[in-house]
């Protein structure tokens, strides 16, 4: 090595070297085609599509052994409806949890948003009233997550829990455990088929909005890449400069924000606000998350697995429900996928020689 | 054991190396951080598996599967994070995983406590309750504490890892009072430490890892004075063709500069003026505070006193993001745990420090972060050529090729480099060297931390010698050489012992 390696000849032909040399040096980069789709996120799109085969499944077993009520429109919007709550939960969730934190208090803050949008005091304030409330305790809730985790230095596990107790304690105590129905026709009206656009209820396309935005914000912009490297690996992304605490503070804040969201479309949804809402959302949130592939570890994330984790859940209820099956019976077949989820993930990365 | 190799993705953090302990005797194993000692200990507890050499245990070839497999034989360990667990009993973590018990799982308190205090009264501490909590001990006791757990098995060989580094001056006389009185029973002792003269004391052979190879094995201690020791751990086996350098330019404006820059119980106060196109090296042994310094002026670290300014402004103290903003770049001394995000490609590395300069209010330009990332990888001749490459996949040179472009798109203006060639294959280093060395000509200034003289006297223009904590010498590299730089380091070890420091 002289003095100038950098000389004309290497940054003359770069494209020719880089082109030749590749198969010869064998490595992983190997045989990869060059197109930029294909590229993209190659392990995470066969994931997703083992998913989309899992669903597929589902579906098929439900038009098979309910094969008028399963395939039936009203079924489908109704499956689709259920699966919108707890979906945008889970687009928050998958934030908080490829950023390497964990959000328990998801299904509290739901219940609280829920009922403190719902009291006969924000009910005068119409429709946006509700909105709003819902909104910003979500965020309200998010913010205290994220502060006590990012500058209070708390472990996100017992930070959230704190959440979680004291969230439904105050929904309780707003309450007085009583049903607060919903009397602002603005709302109410929202959850009949009047309002489907096209046949999908409004939930469904908020979902789906919902969901297409936090693919955008995790896979297109400064906020996702910066998720990835604070969930990846702390450390590095604080000595590369980046604000990590801040970063933290803004994926629980985001939590938040799903899941106010969530609890307006709870309210369209039931008429009603209770401090019962959300009940074990976080469960079925981080269950989804786990199945559709994000790492518990951080680092690594995907909305669309964490979406088809959530309709794979909610199928799989559906089916159950139509074939009259008992909810004991569907918890141990949401805990056996799981597990089976689990394992094909462990296996996977150590094909990809990760872990 | 021998010809022992372990590959890590990215590193071979073993390459062939080969020991051989004898009964009775206290062998010590040197090198500097990373030289491989921790992975080379690792795989006799049997917590790593070698992936190619042989353990040989009294004449017969074994395979250590896993740290009991290894305990049955009679290895034991005692890491230098220790292995206790706080909550439980000084007795029951000395016989936590062989337990004595009754009908097989009843746990016979009474008995535990009184063989753990005989186990306590042989190391001479007898003043250990047993039963105590081991979280409510002292560094020194849960020493003693691992040491009776080692024993408590019918050890043949025990390892120890920097066993000292956390005891006072009496209680090290007491362990090295212990490790007498296991060799004299005929017991083995792997002895790890980066003292000298702690080695010169009770050790009776030294084998000197480097690079992840054995570069001396087994002399015996008596035989060999410390300069020949440092001069194999800081040396260098292979001759490498540095870069020249070009005429000193004095004219060239200071970039970074600290005042008084010090950090209680890590380094004195420290004056340094970095020029554009100056390459300084810090020249000194583990713990001599070399990065500290580093990370210090950096912001990772917040100083105690003093101030570190980029182009005479001062940088907000303990800040990592003021001094990026300022235009420092660190490529830190753990390159896997401190500077890659391994699940993803070499661009997004790359690209982690500069991404807001490619987004228009938070929304990505990922084509033009690809262009601009793959012109300064290319620049560097990062191998290979294609960003989409996950970067835990390439050589240790390419991913501190990767570190240096991330920094190098930001344009920064002072490298700071913890050992640049750690975990790089010797062939490869004198790439990087030329790397390192264009990148001060087009007008960068580098602070570089290397455990190996020739790499520091090599490549920069100035160099430092610190000796713990304080800047020893300060000299054009040209006007130093290794023997002057082993003078000063060695003149350190003789500070801190009296007797027993030169060979006799």
């Amino acid at each position: 090595m002289t003095q100038q390696p950098v000389s004309s000849p290497r940054r003359a032909a770069p494209q020719p070297a880089s082109r030749g040399k590749r198969p010869l040096r064998g490595g992983p980069a190997g045989g990869r085609p060059p197109g930029p789709l294909a590229r993209l996120g190659r392990q995470a799109d066969v994931r997703n599509l083992s998913l989309l085969g899992v669903l597929a499944i589902l579906v098929a077993v439900g038009g098979v052994t309910e094969p008028d009520t399963f395939l039936a429109g009203s079924n489908l919007q109704l499956v689709l409806t259920q699966a919108s709550i707890i979906g945008v939960v889970t687009v928050g969730m998958t934030f908080v949890i490829t950023g390497g934190g964990i959000d328990l208090s998801v299904g509290a803050i739901v219940a609280l948003a829920s009922v403190w949008a719902t009291t006969v005091a924000t009910q005068e304030y119409g429709f946006t009233g509700i909105l709003f409330t819902a909104v910003v305790v979500g965020v309200g809730c998010g913010l205290v997550n994220g502060i006590l985790v990012a500058y209070g230095g708390m472990v996100p596990f017992i930070a959230t829990l704190a959440m979680l107790a004291s969230a439904r304690g105050l929904a309780l105590q707003i309450t007085d455990g009583r049903t607060q129905i919903v009397t602002v026709d603005a709302v109410l009206d929202l959850g009949t088929p009047d309002a489907y656009v096209l046949g999908i209820p409004p939930l469904v396309l908020v979902f789906g909005a919902v969901t297409a935005l936090g693919w955008l914000l995790l896979n297109r912009t400064t906020f996702g890449r910066r998720t990835l490297a604070v969930g990846g690996n702390a450390e590095a992304a604080r000595l590369a400069g980046i604000d990590i605490r801040r970063q933290r503070l803004y994926l629980y804040v985001l939590s938040g924000l799903c899941c106010g969201i969530a609890a307006f479309l709870l309210i369209i949804l039931s008429g009603s606000g209770q401090n019962t809402n959300g009940n074990l959302y976080e469960l079925d949130a981080i269950a989804a998350v786990i199945i559709g592939g994000t790492l518990l570890t951080g680092g690594r994330g995907t909305i669309v697995g964490s979406v088809l984790g959530v309709l794979i859940f909610t199928t799989i209820t559906n089916i159950f429900a139509l074939n009259n099956l008992q909810s004991d019976v569907q918890q141990i077949a949401k805990g056996a996928i799981i597990v089976a989820a689990v394992l094909v993930q462990h296996r996977t990365l150590r094909r990809t020689g990760g872990a | 054991m021998s010809d022992i190799i372990k590959v890590f993705p990215g590193v071979r953090a073993l390459d062939g190396v080969t020991l051989q302990v004898e009964a009775g005797e206290v062998h010590c194993l040197l090198g500097q951080n990373g030289a491989g000692k921790s992975t080379l200990i690792k795989v006799l507890a049997g917590a790593h598996r070698p992936d190619s050499g042989t353990v040989t245990w009294r004449g017969e070839e074994v395979v250590l599967r896993s740290p009991i497999a290894a305990m049955r034989l009679g290895i034991a360990t005692i890491y230098q994070e220790l292995d206790l667990v706080e909550g439980l009993s000084v007795a029951e973590n000395v016989f936590l995983g062989h337990e004595r018990t009754a009908a097989g799982f009843v746990i016979r308190g009474r008995d535990t406590r009184v063989a753990a205090a005989e186990l306590l009264r042989r190391l001479g501490h007898e003043e250990i309750d047993a039963s105590r909590a081991v979280g409510e001990l002292s560094a020194a006791q849960r020493q003693i504490v691992s040491m009776a757990r080692a024993l408590s098995h019918d050890v043949r060989l025990i390892v120890m890892d920097e066993p000292s580094a956390a005891l006072d001056p009496d209680e090290t006389e007491n362990l090295f009072r212990i490790v007498r009185e296991l060799t004299a029973d005929g017991v083995a002792v792997v002895y790890i430490s980066h003292r000298l003269e702690e080695i010169r004391r009770i050790g009776d052979r030294v084998t000197v890892l480097k690079n992840g190879r054995s570069v001396a094995g087994g002399f015996a201690v008596e035989e060999t004075s410390d300069r020949e020791i440092i001069a194999l751990m800081t040396g260098r086996e292979i001759e490498h063709v540095f870069p020249g350098r070009p005429a000193p330019r004095e004219s060239a404006p200071a970039v970074l500069r600290t005042r008084g820059l010090a950090r209680e119980g890590e380094f004195a106060p420290l004056d340094l003026e970095l020029r554009a196109g100056e390459i300084v090296g810090l020249a000194g042994l583990v713990g001599s505070g070399r990065s500290e310094i580093l990370e210090t002026i950096y912001g990772a670290r917040r100083p105690s006193a003093g101030e570190v300014s980029v182009d005479g402004r001062r940088l907000r103290p303990g800040s990592v993001r003021s001094a990026v903003a300022a235009g420092l770049g660190l490529a830190p001394e753990e390159r896997k745990a401190q500077g890659l995000f391994q699940l993803e490609s070499v661009t997004r590395n790359v690209s982690v420090s500069t991404l807001s300069r490619f987004a228009r209010l938070g929304w990505l330009d990922r084509r033009g972060e690809r262009v601009a990332t793959k012109a300064v990888t290319r620049e560097l001749s990062l191998r290979p050529d294609d960003p989409d490459v996950l970067i835990r996949t390439l050589s240790g040179g390419n991913q501190q090729k990767a570190v240096l472009a991330r920094w190098l798109l930001r344009d920064c203006r002072v490298l700071l480099l913890d050992e640049p060639t750690r975990g790089v294959d010797v062939g490869a280093r004198a790439e990087l060297y030329g790397v390192i060395r264009r990148l001060a000509d087009a007008g960068l200034a580098v602070l570089l931390v290397s455990s190996e003289l020739p790499e520091v006297l090599g490549l920069a223009d100035r160099v430092l010698v610190l000796r713990e904590g304080r800047v020893v010498d300060a000299a054009p590299a040209l006007d130093l050489d290794e023997d002057r730089i082993l003078d000063l380091l060695m003149a350190g070890h003789a500070d801190t012992t009296s007797p027993g420091t030169e060979p006799s």
